[in-house]
């Protein structure tokens, strides 16, 4: 034998220390490369170099209706003046935000604008932020309002309710059986959303006709959807019409339907996205659905925020303050900021719009 | 212990045509399919309409071949995690290759997606083969990392349905016979697949590889070569898979995929490959792909609760392992007892 | 003694060089008189291994892991803002806590040659029995005793497929992943319960005085530290390596395997339990979905922390620095604000990283070696010829 059993040993002991210091160099550079991106000792204070900072925290990064808001957000950050950044999970479950407040906690970040996953999984990580001084505003689905001083809603949560069962209505005639097709059982404004068009359906006159035979969750994610608009149409084959609240769920729906028999005799509305609809509405699959303006919610967000800093407003009924270029805004009960009315689109005004 | 597919046969002197049909490999699954079809119809009629078949077709196609690309890679006793990022990096590259090139032949786009997959796929196998690692750490790396490009390189974008040629959506919805395009496709892809792995050397030899891989050096047979052209066909295949998913789903992006892996490993080990190695055959890693997608919709149109899929998959996975130990430990004793009367 | 075991698979282990030393030093001797089986059986190691296995302690793989670790904590101290503080070690920790108590007993499962994917499943079914549990109105204890037997049952249920009717674990265990999350949505549905007393919640979110260090810690370094000891200390532990090695080697030396993989499996069942408690009150809410997914993350750290896929090696000191690495990478990206795909793909090149240098070294040292033995042969016969 060439070599002992005690050089081969203390050979591979030194191999195994060069892969080791290896992985350490490579996690180095992954540390670096996190030097080198946050600009100087930019992940800033309260008040430690002067710049407050406001993060934005989604439901979950990637996600195109998200990146409309934020655009908003972030341009309001750079009008008032505030160091603007985005953390969050890529999938989009329940306790994945927690750690990334816990970071912002430790940043000492001055506003945290989150859209929970989950109402009350997030609730002990903002406590400690705002512990730690941070103002929590909570936007597009809520988290409980234990947790936060004010939660910007992008439209009147019955409105938008309204709107889609007025739409779905108007398409099938008044009468007939309709489903829900929604996006995770917990999201706290598709439920609020669901309870307004229930509601609705049972007292509403007008809605007399209309049976609301099923209700199924998509998760937001774009395959499951489908099969479930699938499911929908085999489990009752007399549905007229489907009601998705969640731009993913009708957009899969929207493309199962273009697909199938069923083009043209179901009829679809809620709330989509007009790039993502538009080729349905031009085929014909839909005629008509709503949304708002995503970019104004995170807009005003981050004017809420920068309110709480200021001490203009503490999240009581009945504070105001300045939405930028958009105006005044007022706090109404449980601490709700109504961004604006809704949009409704079909085929006459999709095309003046770009998200 | 294990034996190949094509031993069968040799085995059957004295036994009825009809036993050893009956002893294939595929029957118990094949028949839990029939029994679920007809079941589920016998409660719900809609299910075997015109729609609901080609729904159930149109359903299973994208499993079915990564069901055939995977089955492949498990013959020879490894594995390969990161087929759910490779579908997702090329179904998503797909999606850009239509933004950009908007009148692009769409062979070419199918060749592009092929390729990207066998590219993703070989440098699986070239991490398996040559650094001698199990296959099972390599592609749960690779796993990691693949998804970690797509998200880098997608970022918050996604493409939708209506970013690409009606023509390309279109092979999602017409249909050959009353069998959707995309569907045709997944066949004749089970068919080659299935006569390459049962007819020719290389094919048999990944059955000898997942057997006994010493053994199948041993006897000349070019381990690495082998393995790496099952991780290549596996990769190719889960391109050809990617092509297809932006064909018939709405939106691609950077999550397009995760967690398809599992789901898929389950669709061959319910299809009665071995895990590890050395049994099975692609075709029932097919069926077995069909099995767990029509039971989704099954459930759907019975009105099971839904929360019962998942329990049901899980029951569905331990049967089939037990039946397939059942029958590989009878297929041994069988072996080891002709052998003894033989000899 | 230790050179001269004689374990079958030694004679294949040309392509493992690995495995031709490590025969030496992890598997007890083969051979033997009855008397000597018996002694051979009750403390399978003579002295000079145990002094070899004490100075490995300190420079084998898994103490490289923690110099590792070591390095990884300077590094991300010196380059990340706000690292070296107290509050990282509380959140890190309270985030790693999950997976550094799951890769305790993993770390034995495979070191035993075996897997087992269902440990996310088994915590999510637990959490949501604890949800419902408590929305019925039970009291705590109570939901903690049925919590651990479910624990117990799931374990239970994999070691009994594995071990006594003999089925490959990874397909089994892909089996009962999908089972118990179906049972979990069974259970409860998409509810999510949120409102466990306030007491206990914050009990699980405290840190200890003023060293950050979370209390839950308590818990977690006593189960670090009784399978730490039963690996490296009892006799128990030292036949899990040698079972992994060579089962059959093993049964010969009169170590039950069923059993002992049995034990492993559910020793993995019940730390899984105590993960979905942990999981549940932590974050305050019981939900079927929760831990999805956390079985890769274990697994992976388990790997980078020098436990070997094949089974028979590994050390607890070394799974420990590996998933505290893993940790403090994705703590330190996140707070400097890196997006999670940087992190994905660090934690993958880790991880193929760690596995594949040594086998490609061990590769080419391999191919020089039979080269050189190749050339020695023509020198021979070229000096014999002359």
């Amino acid at each position: 034998m060439m070599f002992t059993t005690s050089t081969r040993r203390s050979v591979r002991r030194a191999v195994s220390t060069a892969a080791a210091l290896a992985g350490v160099a490579l996690v180095a550079s992954g540390c670096a490369l996190t030097a080198g991106s946050s600009d100087g000792d930019a992940t800033t204070g309260s008040g430690s170099d002067g710049e407050q900072s406001i993060a934005f925290v989604p439901k979950q990064l990637n996600n195109p209706y998200t990146d409309v808001v934020l655009g908003g957000g972030e341009e309001a950050s750079k009008s008032i003046g505030y160091d603007y950044s985005v953390v969050g999970p890529l999938e989009a479950s329940a306790s994945s935000q927690v750690t990334f407040i816990n970071t912002l906690t430790q940043q000492g970040a001055n506003v945290i604008v989150i859209a929970a996953n989950d109402p009350d999984a997030v609730g002990p990580a903002l406590q400690e932020a705002r512990d730690g001084g941070a103002k929590i505003v909570a936007f597009d689905s809520d988290t409980n309002p234990d947790y936060r001083d004010v939660f910007i809603s992008q439209v009147e949560a019955k409105d938008v309710a309204l709107i889609q069962i007025r739409q779905m209505s108007e398409q099938i005639g008044g009468e007939g059986d309709i489903a829900i097709l929604s996006a995770t059982a917990n999201a706290t404004n598709q439920n609020e959303w669901i309870e307004y068009i229930e509601e609705e359906v049972d007292t509403n006159p007008d809605y007399a006709g209309i049976n609301i035979v099923s209700k199924v969750y998509g998760d937001d994610d774009d395959a499951k959807s489908f099969q479930e608009a699938q499911g929908l149409l085999q489990a009752n084959p007399d549905l007229k019409g489907i009601i998705s609240p969640t731009t993913v769920g009708i957009a899969a729906t929207a493309r199962y339907l273009s697909t199938s028999e069923y083009k043209g005799k179901v009829a679809l509305t809620g709330l989509g996205l007009p790039n993502e609809m538009r080729e349905f509405v031009k085929d014909g699959t839909v005629t008509a659905f709503a949304l708002w303006d995503p970019a104004q919610l995170g807009y005003v967000a981050a004017y809420a925020g920068q309110a709480l800093v200021d001490g203009t407003i503490t999240g009581a009924e009945g504070d105001t303050f300045e939405a930028g270029d958009l105006g005044e805004r007022t706090v109404g009960a449980d601490g709700i900021v109504i961004v604006g009315p809704p949009t409704e689109f079909d085929a006459d005004n999709i095309d003046d719009y770009d998200f | 212990m294990t034996t190949s597919h094509a031993l069968a046969p040799a085995l059957g002197t004295g036994r009825s045509p009809f036993a050893s049909l009956v002893r294939q490999r595929e029957v118990p699954v094949a028949s839990a399919l029939v029994v679920l079809v007809i079941v589920t119809t016998i409660a719900n009629p809609l299910f075997v309409s015109a729609q609901g078949v080609k729904d159930l077709m149109l359903n299973a196609t994208i499993t079915v071949i990564m069901a055939v690309g995977l089955g492949t890679v498990i013959i020879t006793n490894n594995i390969d995690l990161s087929v759910g990022s490779i579908l997702g990096l090329v179904a998503f590259g797909t999606g850009s290759v239509f933004a950009a090139a908007p009148d692009i032949p769409i062979v070419f786009v199918f060749a592009i997606g092929l390729a990207l997959g066998a590219l993703l796929g070989a440098i699986n196998g070239f991490l398996v083969t040559v650094a001698r690692v199990p296959s099972l750490v390599i592609t749960l790396g690779m796993l990691y990392i693949y998804r970690g490009v797509n998200n880098a390189w997608a970022g918050g974008q996604q493409y939708f349905a209506g970013d690409r040629p009606a023509a390309f959506g279109r092979l999602s919805v017409d249909t050959v016979l009353g069998v959707p395009i995309i569907t045709v496709i997944a066949i004749v892809v089970v068919v080659l697949v299935a006569v390459f792995l049962a007819r020719t050397r290389p094919g048999r030899d990944l059955y000898a590889i997942g057997s006994d891989d010493e053994a199948a050096r041993l006897f000349g047979i070019p381990v690495s070569k082998r393995v790496l052209t099952a991780f290549v066909l596996n990769g190719t295949l889960t391109g050809l898979a990617g092509v297809l998913y932006a064909s018939r789903f709405n939106s691609v992006g950077a999550t397009t995929g995760t967690g398809l892996e599992l789901d898929i490993v389950a669709a061959a080990v319910v299809g009665g490959i071995a895990i590890f190695g050395g049994s099975g055959s692609v075709v029932g890693a097919a069926i077995g792909a069909v099995l767990l997608t029509t039971i989704t919709s099954s459930l759907t149109a019975l009105n099971v609760d839904k929360f019962w899929q998942q329990a049901i998959v899980g029951v569905l996975i331990l049967t089939a392992i037990l039946v397939e130990r059942i029958a590989s430990i009878r297929k041994a004793r069988r072996l080891r007892t002709s052998e003894a009367t033989n000899a | 003694m230790p050179e001269q075991t004689t374990t079958p698979s030694a004679a294949g282990s040309a392509i493992d060089p690995r495995r031709a030393s490590s025969a030496s030093r992890d598997t007890a001797g083969a051979s033997g008189t009855a008397g000597d089986r018996d002694a051979a059986r009750r403390d399978p190691e003579s002295a000079a291994e145990r002094t070899l296995r004490r100075r490995r302690l300190l420079t084998g793989r898994g103490a490289i892991m923690i110099y590792a670790l070591l390095g990884t904590l300077l590094v991300c101290a010196l380059t990340v803002p706000r690292f070296a503080s107290v509050q990282t070690t509380g959140f890190l920790l309270l985030d790693a806590i999950p997976i550094l108590m799951i890769a305790m007993p993993m770390a034995l499962v495979i070191i035993t040659g075996e897997i087992d994917l269902s440990v996310a499943s088994t915590a999510g079914l637990t959490s949501a029995a604890m949800g419902v549990l408590w929305a019925a109105g039970w009291g705590i204890p109570e939901i903690f005793v049925v919590c651990v037997l479910i624990g117990i049952g799931c374990g239970a249920l994999n070691g009994l497929l594995v071990t006594a009717i003999g089925l490959p674990s990874l397909a089994v265990t892909i089996g009962t992943l999908a089972l118990y999350r179906g049972l979990a949505l069974v259970v409860i549905g998409d509810n999510a319960v949120a409102d466990f007393p306030p007491a206990l919640t914050s009990f699980f979110t405290s840190k200890i005085g003023a060293t950050g260090i979370p209390t839950a810690m308590i818990g977690v370094a006593v189960i670090i530290a009784f399978f730490g000891v039963l690996l490296h200390f009892s006799s128990f532990g030292r036949t899990l390596p040698a079972i992994g090695f060579s089962k059959e080697a093993a049964s010969f030396v009169g170590v039950h395997v069923g059993r002992a993989k049995f034990w492993m499996f559910v020793a993995t069942g019940v730390v899984s339990a105590l993960v979905g408690i942990y999981w549940t009150l932590r974050y305050s809410s019981a939900r079927s979905d929760n831990a999805t997914g956390i079985e890769l993350a274990v697994i992976a750290a388990v790997l980078l922390g020098g436990v070997s896929i094949f089974g028979g090696r590994g050390s607890i000191p070394g799974v420990v620095a590996g998933v505290l690495i893993i940790s403090s990478v994705s703590y330190a990206l996140r707070l400097g604000g890196i997006s999670d795909v940087v992190l994905n793909v660090v934690t993958g090149l880790l991880l193929v990283g760690s596995v594949v240098t040594p086998s490609l070294i061990a590769v080419v040292r391999e191919k020089r070696r039979a080269r050189r033995a190749a050339r020695d042969v023509l020198a021979a016969s070229a000096a014999d010829a002359a």
